[in-house]
């Protein structure tokens, strides 16, 4: 089966955007926020979200990286993977309102590894979860509170993100997979 | 990586991959919880059958920030005192579960064996095993190296263009050897500087050059200056005429550390003979990356630790 296309390079910006108001929406401003991206993707979206808070609030928002890799529950069960670094923004995350970024959210156990590798880092006071793609299929009790989509999909599909700064192109696909997740 | 037992057979994407692993280990270091639970459930167990200080507690620091289980094992004390064979003991080890080893043993070639008998199913990392290789000490010497040079900016990099020299006892250093491969393998040129009776028979197969007088040697400005210990305990022949002859010709004095170019790093494995192969100052000068490379060694085993024990059961 071919790639369908579910949203474009507009609808994503669209998307971030929205996800940005809606941040500062419920943070009631800019105040102590930080947002962090967990690679490869959410950290590119990170980058985006905040620089679109800063534009629109006119105050500068930190964004970071978070690298979950080493808090995985999966690591004795896939090949070896290799981490990615963690930027932990100037101010750190200690008492801050911490907004983690990825692009799909799907089982839940990657948000799940990102909360205990923000603990090693420091103490937020509160932790936000935000995703361009919600695929639905959580077996962790884990949801987002800011969304770019949601897109019910089944196991055996696949989603692709391509965001310009990686691929050089920009869309989110989804098609069947052949072998399956 | 099953296995880490040379670095001869290590690729040069392989040993970046593990210099940049290391990094993000480094950066742990750093975290207001200095401890992940990529390795939890997993046993190492360090088999240790020479003395050592640096290279066990390294050892044993890396794989408890990665939530490992430590055993230590020293062959005092044990029933390898009381003739117990390699293979008993690998044995013993395989019984009760371990999932690494890391061993350093007098004989060359015995991590080999332990990886290649059968007798334990379990990652073998070589941490010194005779005059062979001590493969996890040239990779914090290359990460260091690769840290001075390129700071937080070091992921991706190799070494290419660096001129390394390895002054002294040569033909009974590991690190020398494991060092001459990785770092040719990195793309730096590597020059070793050592009376004719501190150097291997056959070193002129090895991918260096020879010298045999260090001042013609560090005339040339090599980037980094790599002191050799003088191991007593191995020389059962007169290498050398005495101490201080050996210390006036090949040692690193005062006089020499001056002529060094101004970005130029000394380094040295340890334990330092200080006053015979380097002098106190050149010990403690800002060029010394000797405290550094101790520090490095952690977030370096750190990453061999994850790398040959991660992944589908450890296996690749």
């Amino acid at each position: 089966m071919p790639a369908r296309t579910v949203l474009q390079q507009a609808d994503i910006t669209r998307a971030l955007t929205r996800i940005s108001h809606e941040i500062l929406e419920s943070n009631r401003g800019p105040e102590n926020l930080v947002v962090m991206g967990i690679p490869t993707r959410g950290v590119i979206l990170a980058a985006r979200i905040g620089a679109m808070l800063a534009e629109i609030s006119g105050t500068v928002v930190p964004s970071g990286s978070l690298d979950v890799t080493m808090y995985r529950d999966d690591l004795g069960r896939n090949p070896t993977r290799v981490p990615s670094p963690t930027e932990v923004p100037p101010g750190g995350i200690d008492g801050k309102t911490v907004v983690l970024v990825d692009d799909v959210l799907y089982s839940g156990r990657t948000i799940r590894s990102a909360l205990d590798a923000l603990g090693a880092i420091g103490r937020p006071s509160i932790v936000r979860l935000a995703t361009l793609v919600d695929r639905g299929h959580r077996e962790l009790p884990i949801r987002p509170d800011f969304v770019g989509k949601n897109l019910p999909s089944a196991t055996n599909e696949r989603i692709n993100v391509h965001l310009l700064e990686i691929d050089g192109d920009e869309f989110v696909t989804i098609e069947e997979s052949e072998g399956g997740e | 990586m099953r296995h880490l037992l040379s670095t001869r057979d290590l690729s040069r994407d392989e040993t970046i991959t593990i210099l940049d692993v290391a990094e993000d280990m480094a950066d742990v270091a750093e975290r207001e919880v200095r401890k992940v639970p990529a390795l939890r459930g997993k046993t190492v167990v360090n088999l240790f059958f020479e003395d050592s200080t640096r290279t066990r507690i390294s050892f044993e620091a890396a794989a408890k920030r990665l939530s490992a289980d430590v055993i230590n094992f020293s062959a005092k004390g044990s029933s390898v005192s009381k003739g117990e064979s390699l293979k008993d003991t690998a044995q013993t080890l395989a019984a009760i579960g371990a999932d690494a080893v890391v061993i350093r043993h007098g004989a060359s070639g015995a991590p080999h064996v332990l990886a290649n008998s059968g007798w334990i199913d379990a990652a073998i990392v070589n941490a010194g095993d005779g005059t062979h290789e001590h493969p996890t000490q040239a990779l914090l010497d290359a990460f260091t190296i690769r840290r001075r040079l390129h700071g937080a900016d070091s992921r991706g990099h190799d070494l290419d263009g660096v001129s390394v020299t390895i002054v002294g006892d040569i033909l009974h250093s590991r690190v020398a050897r494991s060092n001459a491969w990785l770092l040719t393998t990195l793309g730096a040129s590597v020059t070793f500087v050592a009376p004719a009776t501190l150097l291997p028979i056959g070193v002129e197969n090895w991918p260096v050059e020879v010298r045999y007088d260090l001042d013609i040697a560090l005339a040339a400005k090599p980037d980094v200056v790599m002191m050799l210990r003088i191991q007593g305990e191995r020389m059962h022949a007169a290498f050398f005429p005495s101490a201080r002859e050996y210390s006036r010709i090949w040692g690193l004095d005062d006089e020499r550390l001056a002529v060094l170019a101004a970005d130029s790093i000394v380094m040295h494995p340890g334990p330092m003979n200080r006053g015979l192969e380097i002098s106190a100052a050149a010990a403690d000068s800002p060029r010394s990356t000797v405290r550094e490379q101790v520090a490095n060694g952690v977030s370096i085993r750190m990453a061999v630790l994850y790398l040959t024990l991660s992944g589908e059961g450890g296996k690749q």
